[in-house]
């Protein structure tokens, strides 16, 4: 592990090693790569949006409804309990994932999203006016918005860490932010835009110096490399199922039991009590205080299969491969003429946000798809980020382990039939 | 060229796009509104001017935006002058219309300048792109929303 946490930067692997990567054979694991956008084979270039779902998932989530879907916890059958176990087991394995302490410590929601907001409102509750949180100029909205509306509510301020013109992250604007009043430190892993892998095992090194703990939001990170969260010695940690190859409407908080222990529930209902009467309610334990009603449980199982099938493959293997694709996508999208790459840190996982000369984004989007071209266009849910390079969008091809260099080829031919249509 | 690109990146399209008309903002405008489209972040700011007898004296826009948002922005402020604001809007009826409806022809058009429709013609491919009609109906909206009292209006 470097001091960013995230092996994303391991060599790529030759053809002779064993950790060589047939893409062939991962491509015919997702029957959706064979389908056909406008006539033309689909490319697929959007999974920093949502991956693609390898047979193993579908399978996976289709055999519980077909073969053994009940409700799950305190049911008194075969079904329920069975599925319960299953359930729970998906847990134990995203805490093997991640390399967590216990189960106890890995929280299911329904996305990064509700992760934050979770820990914005349950952790959150504690804080009091003049109390800081700090985030970057690189955050996603759901790492923006949840602390806002806690600024509104507890009157906390937010100070926000600047990047560096390369889509860096400032460790040392960083440092010096971290003050007695700093309460909570709230960065991303990976930057959904530009790629940057932030340095976080010294971000959180620095935080715990003062004092201070930190949540990382790894939506964007857990896909392209292993992430262990005692190694990093984060407080927090979320990801989301469905850019991990799973579906969506499942994510993950990992929480040190330490802290979750002693945090409020974040939303009331079945499932997350101890025992309720109209005078006192008390509540269950971590994880579950903070799983109200009845969970995502086929989703969960989904996850599981996901984190399975990543794991047959090596996360160290997927690294390497999008490491080799990031390098040619880089090398290949720069002999565009007119095109900027806006993100060009030294650690990068395979995002690669671009702007033509002239030409707005959401055109690039609408031609290229007509070559079967599947980017996003826009701003990406990090309008201050845009705000700091003075883009209004971009277009961004977010690269997963199913991708080819020929799929970037692709990219680049319909790139300039952009350019041929803009003249 | 595919067809269905060709229609929507006519000529005009892309002249338009590229050297919008009435780029600016006029002092003697006495109605703005902000058009902004959440979906991609553009944003358009159309100001203008009416007379004592309600018709619009003047009509310009600033903003950014994809060529079919910059191109409509500027064809509709070409034509927009010596329009009532019931005019306007018959106007923006008929365009929302050409943009969304297949079998819409002049003969149903409700705005008395058949000319002025006629020239939006060109932005009628985006009919073929229907995740692009807020794009072209983005200072339209700003427009309607300027007559009506200022302030901002998004497309969603």
């Amino acid at each position: 592990m470097t001091t960013h946490g995230l092996a994303t930067t391991a060599p790529l692997s030759g053809d002779n090693s064993p950790l060589a990567f047939d893409v062939a054979r991962v491509r015919r694991d997702f029957p959706i790569l064979n389908q056909h956008v406008h006539g033309k084979p689909l490319v697929y270039l959007d999974s920093g949006a949502s991956a693609q779902k390898p047979t193993a998932v579908l399978e996976a989530m289709d055999d519980v409804y077909r073969t053994g879907y009940a409700n799950v916890h305190r049911g008194a059958y075969y079904f329920s309990q069975h599925l319960t176990d299953r359930y729970e087991g998906v847990r134990t394995k995203v805490a093997r994932f991640l390399n967590a302490g216990s189960d106890q410590e890995i929280v299911f929601t329904r996305n990064v999203t509700e992760a934050i907001n979770l820990v914005a409102q349950s952790f959150g509750e504690r804080l009091r006016q003049g109390d800081e949180v700090i985030i970057s100029e690189m955050e996603h909205h759901a790492n923006i918005v949840p602390w806002q509306l806690l600024r509104d509510r507890r009157g906390i301020t937010l100070k926000v860490v600047p990047i560096a013109e390369d889509g860096s992250f400032r460790l040392d604007a960083y440092e010096s932010m971290l003050s007695p009043r700093t309460k909570l430190v709230a960065l991303t892993h990976v930057s959904n835009v530009l790629g940057t892998v932030t340095p976080m095992k010294e971000i959180i090194r620095l935080a715990h110096k003062a004092g201070v703990p930190v949540l990382v939001d790894g939506a964007q990170a857990v896909v392209h490399g292993k992430v262990d969260v005692r190694d990093l010695d984060a407080d927090f940690y979320a990801f989301t199922g469905h850019k991990l190859y799973g579906p969506t409407a499942i994510g993950v908080l990992y929480g040190k039991a330490e802290l979750l222990k002693d945090m409020p529930p974040f939303m009331g209902g079945g499932d997350m009590i101890r025992s309720v009467s109209f005078a006192k309610t008390t509540y269950a334990d971590p994880p579950h205080r903070f799983e109200a009603g009845t969970p995502p449980i086929v989703e969960a199982i989904g996850l599981g299969a996901a984190i399975d099938y990543v794991n047959a493959i090596g996360m160290d293997a997927i690294a390497a491969h999008e490491a080799g694709l990031l390098a040619y996508a880089t090398e290949r999208l720069r002999q565009v003429e007119g095109l900027t790459i806006v993100g060009t840190a030294k650690e990068k996982a395979s995002i690669v946000s671009f702007v033509l000369d002239g030409i707005h984004p959401h055109d690039i989007g609408t031609i290229v798809d007509r070559e079967g071209v599947a980017i996003r266009v826009g701003h990406h849910c990090a309008q201050p980020l845009m705000e700091r390079f003075g883009l209004p969008a971009t277009a961004r091809a977010s690269l997963g382990l199913y991708n080819t260099p020929q799929e970037i080829d692709v990219l680049a031919q319909a790139l300039e039939k952009v350019k041929d249509i803009f003249g | 060229m595919e067809d269905v690109l060709r229609d929507l990146y006519q000529e005009v399209i892309l002249d338009h796009g590229k050297h919008p008309r009435n780029h600016r903002h006029p002092a003697a405008a006495n109605h703005e509104a902000r058009g902004y489209n959440p979906l991609c972040g553009d944003q358009v700011t159309v100001y203008l001017q009416t007379d004592d007898a309600g018709r619009i004296a003047d009509c310009a826009f600033e903003g950014r935006g994809c060529a079919i948002s910059i191109a409509s922005a500027s064809l509709m402020t070409e034509l927009l002058t010596g329009k009532t604001e019931a005019e306007a809007g018959r106007l923006f009826e008929d365009f929302h219309r050409l943009c969304t409806e297949a079998d819409f022809t002049l003969a149903q058009a409700a705005a008395e300048d058949r000319d002025a429709l006629e020239r939006l013609q060109v932005l009628s491919g985006v009919r073929a792109f229907p995740a692009r009609v807020k794009c072209a109906t983005l200072a339209w909206h700003a427009m309607t929303a300027a007559l009506k009292g200022g302030g901002e209006t998004t497309t969603e």
